[in-house]
Formats: C-alpha cells, sequence, structure tokens
C-alpha cells in the first residue's frame, strides 16, 4: 500500500489523494509520470525522431512498397527459420565462424563466459547489444572477474550511471545534458564539468580509444544474418561497432535466432527501412559485414569470431502462427518513438530490457506472463505503433491476444504461452459474463439502460479511478432506444 | 409514385450513444431520412461487444458479438454512429469466428456491410448541407481506431466543410490518442490522465468554440476531462453538431 504522489504535470493536481495498491509497472509508471524533466526528455526526444522519420518516409507510395517488401523479407525468413538457422550456421562455419547455440541467457552467458576464459580475457569491449542486455551480460562477467565496458555512446553513459538502456536505439535518451556532464565529471578523473555536448563526446571517445586497443575480445550483436552467405551485419554510426569487431583478436557477436535473413540481397530493403525508421538517415555512418576471421594476408580483423544463437521463448513465438509476427522485428524503435504510453513514462517504467510497444509483445515471450502481467494492458490499442513499424507488425491485434492469454485461466485449454492465465481473476470473469449476459438480453438490456437514464440525477459522482481527473457523464433523460420506441409509437 | 423505399439501411446506436448521446441517434435518422433512404433500428441492438474483446475476453465478445449479427437479416447497409464500435464489427467480427463456419460468414456479411456515418453520408448519400447558423470554430476530434481501422479521418473533416460557416481549428497532436482505449484508461488511469490532459490542454489552445466527434468513448473521456477542469468548451457528436446548424442553431 502507498498514497500515490500528485503528479504536478498531468492535470492531475486537483485529484485527492488515494491508498491504492500498485503494480510494480503502475509504481513505476506512477512515478515517471511525476518527473517532469524526464517526461520533457522523452516528449521532446520523441517528437524529434517523429519528425525525422516522417521527412525520410516523405513518399506514401514509396513507404508502402518499401514497407511491404520487408514484411515479405521477414516473414519469409520466419517460414523457413529453422532451415534458415542451419543454413547459416554451415555458411559461418564454412566462413571460419564458431557457431554456439543457446536455449537460454544462462547458456548464452556460460557460451560466452567459456570463450573469455579460453582466451583468459579480462578486457572486453562491447558494441551496443540488446541481446547481451537480455542476457544480463555484463553483470554476468563481473560477477566472474572481467570488465565489460560499453562502447556505443549511450549505453557508456547509461553503464556509467548504473542504469540499464531505457531506448532499443538511444540507451540514454531520457538523461539530460546536465545529467550527462555531471556524469562525467564524477566519475571520469580530470574531467572538467561540461555541458559543451561536442566536447562531452570527445572526452567519451578518448577514454574509449584506449579500450578498445587494450580489449582482448571485443563483442557485439547483429542486425541482420544472412544464410546465404554467412555473413552478420551490423548496423551503426559511431564506428565503435567497427572497433569492437576488428581490434580485438576475438570477436564474439550475440543474437536472437530471429535475426536470420534468407539472402543477402535481403538486406539493403531491411537496412533502409531500420535506418529511416530509427533515427531517419538514409544511410547509417557505418554498415559492417563480417564474414568470418581475419584472412591470410588481411591487415585487420580478429583472429576468431564467434557467433551466439540464443532462442530465450523465442521459438514459443515462432509456434504460434499468430504470435510468430512479434519476431518479424528488425529492432528500430519506431513504435516506441510514436507510442503516446511510451513518450510519457519512459523505458525504465515497463520494467524489460526492451520497452515500447515491441517490449510489451515480445517480453512476455522472453520473460513468461507471470513476470510481465501488466504489459498487455499498458496500451490505448491507438495503432500507431503498428502504423509506423516497417515490417507491418500487427502491434494491436497481438496486444489483444496476449491479453486474452493472461486473462484465460492456466487449466483452460493448452498452453500456448508461459505464464498463460497471469491475471486471471474470477471476479472481473464474473464481471465479463454479466456483461455479455446483459449485452445478449435484450429486455434486460433496455430495462438496465431505462434505469440508468432514470436515476441520472441520484448516480454516484465519485468512481475512481475515472473521477480523478474527469467528472462521471450523465445518462441522458431518454435512451435511444426510448427515443425510437416513441417515434415509431411502438410501447414496450 | 414517391421512392422513399428504394434505399433501405439499419442504424446501430452503439450502447455508449444509446445512455449518452441518444439525440445523435435520432439527428442521424433524421438526416438520413432526409435524403430520402428509409432507417431500421433493430430494437433488440445493444454494444458491439468491443471492451470485452480489447479486454482479453473474446469468448464473451463473440456471444455478444452473434447476438447483433442476427439483428441484420437484410442486405442493407449498417450505418454505425461510432467509428471504434464500426472498427470493432468491421475488422474484428470475422476474427471471432471459425473460418468457414456459418456463423463466420454471416460476420463477414455484416463486416462487408458496415459503414461508419460520416463515411455514409460523405461518400454514399453525397449529402449537401444548408449551414444557417452563425460564423463558429470547430475543432473535429477523431478516434484513433476511427482514423487507422476505418480511415474516416476525411469524412469528418468533408462533412465540416459543407457547412459554410464553420471554421476548422488544427490541434496540437491531432492524430495523438486522448488516452480513453476502453479498460486501458480504468486500469492504467494515472497515464490515461496525462494522455487526456494534453489532449484538452491542445483543444483549448486552439481556440475552437466548439468540439465535435464521431466518437463516443472519446468524447466521454474529454468531455470529462473538461468538465473537471471547470471549462466550458464540451464536445458532442458531429451529427448532432451538423443537424443543429442545418436548422439554424448556433
Amino acid at each position: 500500500m502507498r498514497t500515490a504522489a500528485q503528479p504536478t504535470a498531468t492535470g492531475l493536481e486537483a485529484a485527492q489523494p488515494v491508498v491504492v495498491t500498485q503494480s510494480p509497472f503502475k509504481e513505476r509508471a506512477q512515478a515517471a509520470l511525476c518527473d517532469r524533466s524526464l517526461r520533457q526528455s522523452f516528449r521532446g526526444a520523441m517528437d524529434f525522431l517523429t519528425a525525422k522519420r516522417a521527412g525520410v518516409f516523405d513518399d506514401p507510395a514509396e513507404w508502402q512498397a518499401l514497407s511491404q517488401l520487408g514484411e515479405h523479407i521477414r516473414q519469409r525468413a520466419l517460414s523457413k527459420l529453422p532451415d534458415l538457422l542451419e543454413q547459416l550456421e554451415h555458411r559461418c562455419q564454412q566462413n571460419g565462424i564458431h557457431v554456439h547455440w543457446a536455449e537460454s541467457t544462462e547458456q548464452a552467458n556460460q557460451v560466452v563466459h567459456g570463450i573469455l576464459a579460453q582466451h583468459q580475457a579480462t578486457q572486453v569491449v562491447k558494441g551496443k547489444s540488446m541481446v547481451s542486455e537480455e542476457m544480463a551480460l555484463n553483470h554476468y562477467l563481473a560477477e566472474r572477474g572481467v570488465a565489460c565496458l560499453e562502447s556505443d555512446m549511450g549505453e557508456y553513459i547509461v553503464q556509467l550511471a548504473g542504469e540499464t538502456p531505457s531506448h532499443i536505439i538511444m540507451p540514454a535518451i531520457h538523461k539530460s545534458k546536465a545529467q550527462i556532464a555531471a556524469l562525467f565529471a564524477e566519475h571520469l578523473p580530470g574531467v572538467p564539468y561540461t555541458e559543451d555536448v561536442d566536447a562531452l563526446i570527445q572526452i567519451g571517445r578518448q577514454v574509449l580509444r584506449q579500450k578498445f586497443l587494450d580489449a582482448e575480445v571485443g563483442i557485439s550483436g547483429v542486425n541482420f544474418a544472412v544464410a546465404e552467405t554467412g555473413t552478420l551485419c551490423l548496423v551503426e554510426n559511431e564506428g565503435n561497432g567497427r572497433m569492437c569487431t576488428t581490434v580485438p583478436k576475438v570477436h564474439i557477436a550475440v543474437m536472437g535466432i530471429e535475426k536470420v535473413v534468407e539472402k543477402l540481397i535481403d538486406v539493403a530493403p531491411l537496412y533502409s527501412l531500420l535506418t529511416r525508421s530509427a533515427t531517419g538517415q538514409i544511410v547509417s555512418t557505418y554498415l559492417n559485414l563480417i564474414n568470418g576471421p581475419r584472412r591470410p594476408g588481411e591487415l585487420d580483423g580478429p583472429q576468431e569470431v564467434h557467433l551466439v544463437l540464443l532462442d530465450n521463448g523465442r521459438s514459443q513465438a515462432f509456434a504460434d502462427t499468430q504470435l510468430r509476427a512479434t519476431l518479424q522485428c528488425i529492432r528500430c524503435g519506431a513504435c516506441m518513438n510514436h507510442c503516446p504510453v511510451y513518450a510519457r513514462i519512459g523505458g525504465h517504467a515497463y520494467g524489460t530490457v526492451y520497452p515500447g510497444p515491441i517490449g510489451q509483445i515480445i517480453s512476455p515471450h522472453l520473460l513468461g506472463l507471470q513476470a510481465t502481467p501488466a504489459l498487455p494492458g499498458a496500451s490505448s490499442l491507438c495503432g500507431a505503433c503498428g502504423d509506423v513499424c516497417p515490417v507491418k507488425i500487427p502491434i494491436p491485434a497481438l496486444l489483444t491476444r496476449l491479453r486474452t492469454e493472461a486473462a484465460r485461466p492456466a487449466n483452460e485449454q493448452p498452453h500456448a504461452m508461459r505464464g498463460q492465465g497471469a491475471n486471471a481473476n474470477l471476479r472481473e470473469r464474473q464481471l465479463w459474463r454479466w456483461w455479455r449476459w446483459l449485452n445478449t438480453s435484450p429486455i434486460a438490456y433496455r430495462l438496465l439502460t431505462w434505469l440508468l437514464s432514470r436515476a441520472r440525477h441520484h448516480l454516484p459522482k465519485q468512481l475512481k479511478p475515472w473521477t480523478q481527473v474527469r467528472t462521471l457523464p450523465r445518462p441522458a433523460p431518454k435512451t435511444l432506444h426510448e427515443l425510437m420506441r416513441q417515434r415509431t409509437g411502438r410501447t414496450s | 409514385m414517391q421512392d422513399v423505399c428504394a434505399k433501405q439501411v439499419y442504424l446501430f446506436g452503439t450502447c455508449l450513444v444509446d445512455v449518452f448521446f441518444p439525440q445523435a441517434g435520432m439527428d442521424a435518422l433524421a438526416l438520413i431520412e432526409q435524403a430520402g433512404v428509409r432507417v431500421h433500428f433493430p430494437d433488440a441492438q445493444s454494444c458491439c461487444g468491443q471492451p470485452a474483446y480489447t479486454s482479453g475476453y473474446p469468448d464473451e465478445a463473440r456471444r455478444v458479438a452473434w447476438s447483433q449479427i442476427r439483428l441484420f437479416p437484410n442486405d442493407w447497409p449498417i450505418i454505425v454512429l461510432s467509428g471504434s464500435c464500426a472498427g470493432m464489427m468491421k475488422h474484428h467480427y470475422p476474427k471471432l469466428f471459425e473460418r468457414g463456419t456459418t456463423q463466420w460468414a454471416a460476420a463477414q456479411d455484416v463486416s462487408r456491410r458496415v459503414v461508419e456515418l460520416t463515411d455514409y453520408l460523405v461518400n454514399d448519400l453525397d449529402i449537401q448541407l444548408n449551414d444557417l447558423g452563425p460564423a463558429i470554430k470547430v475543432a473535429l476530434h477523431t478516434a484513433c481506431s476511427a482514423r487507422r481501422e476505418m480511415e474516416t479521418l476525411q469524412c469528418g473533416l468533408a462533412l465540416l466543410d459543407r457547412l459554410r460557416h464553420v471554421q476548422l481549428m488544427n490541434h496540437e497532436r491531432e492524430a495523438e490518442c486522448c488516452g480513453f482505449g476502453g479498460t486501458f484508461s480504468i486500469k492504467h488511469p494515472a497515464i490515461s490522465a496525462a494522455m487526456v490532459a494534453d489532449k484538452v490542454q491542445a483543444l483549448l489552445d486552439c481556440g475552437a468554440q466548439q468540439l465535435v466527434s464521431a466518437d463516443c468513448g472519446c468524447l466521454l473521456n474529454i468531455n470529462g476531462a473538461l468538465a473537471h477542469r471547470g471549462e466550458a468548451l464540451q464536445g458532442e457528436h458531429i451529427i448532432s453538431f451538423v443537424r443543429r446548424r442545418c436548422e439554424g442553431g448556433v
């Protein structure tokens, strides 16, 4: 039990304090809603990104055609997923890449740590990888005496602050310039406080440059893995990804099994959709195509490349023809940028590695509905996410489906999902049964609506939580049914 | 011979219109009849089933949907007074039933015939409006489901455009959700409150003297928030506004 703090910027000023039992999600959301600076940061950043994206998708016909192609490529890949993964493994091995399979994040962590142990590596640099966040890899390695340094500027900031990313593309989007300046001044020896963005970036780069040279192993994610050629594609803007994958003598790439595409030619349209949807860029500064370790005569590149393929609940989504669409995602973050809920509560409120609409549909597969019961419901189903999704994932439909899975008791029908029935609630169920009965019994329906109209002046004025920020609507003196009957001269 | 019965339509009021905006139903009836179309209002109609559907209770939604589907046996258009309910009937009814069954076929048939009211007035009836009211500044709120599922944004705009003395006021974040979302506003009241607060502010800032919408859930949400703030501005169903203008009202 807690007393909800009063937000100041939400229009809740006049609301009475209420004592409510909150879910952890609601508590985090409430805290975020009360944080004026956080809300300004997100709103500003999301508006900026939304406008940038709109600027590069200014031709509706081209957008339509390209996103249809993207959807098709992703669906085709998923329809042959097991075969393509085998082909990817085979081609990668031919290219000299060591391929490892991991069913759980624990297994994936063990694989990564095993490789590090083989090389007695204690210094690791990492390019931005949401899968490694999913694995909580940094934490796992730190416990085993390996320091893993984030090399993406946003991730580096978040790591310095001891936080997690709040956005999958822009991990530190929740931080203001001043907060970053303070963070650098506090944590980096000899660095003065400055809010000059260019200076801050230079400071970060200098710290990282030496780390790239010192690191024994570089870890990266994968944006697309090409089954046809055994190529790992890495999209980035800062060059840190290229440093991580070429400077250290060992490179370990970690990816979710859904990231595979069939052909090299599939990469171009997906890449275009990704950069334009994510940051409004026509192309990113770097696109790395990694085909294996350094070959004889080559001047750079690692001597050893490993690929870790992680399932972690993805095959559960894959097994269901509707839920499979979740795996079409190319992790552009456009759904977050356009989500009115995300824009107001930010990424941390979701309490999961992947926040926002995509997080709401993928996290229940990764963690089970038991661990994510609030996520499917935390959407007004406005459809903005589905609208902007470059590969046409029907996010609102998937959220509705997950709500059904969460509400359906675990003993009812075969388990489609881990944690099915997480929100099963007998009272709510009874309420909907009663609602159904009412709406399928014309006489009862008309009687109740008639009673509501007659009791309009005697209905309660307060009905929380609705009336915390709204007055309760008052029924009209006569229902439409009554007016219609009067008109046609019929009587009941 | 009068040809008033050449065209016939069903009117689906929706539960919110029934209880909170019944005059909108009567106004729709009047305007459609003026165009020479006979309107049928099946007496046993209640709710489209959307609340249960979006809350994760498709079985209950299916039962309600089936009770409604059977009320429209003739091959006439089904005119729906609220955009999101029209979206439910058009896009989700067929999904509720097993493909190939007779129920599914009936749901498909209803889905095919569902038309949102403003869409019907503008695109089917091509209704001509004689605006007798004084000059007025109006803001239009379109629900997300109406805007996206039903694509009726242009119809609402077109309808207002046919009223000569009405000046449309654009507001900031027009395309953004008002925060209603059915049970979302109950389950996540704080987030919903933040959303409706921004929507209300934008509507007030745009200087509109009148707010109209073809979506009753949003209207309950926005009107409630406006009233809670003590604002005079209140939204009404677009059809009531249109009819009043044609009869010389403000």
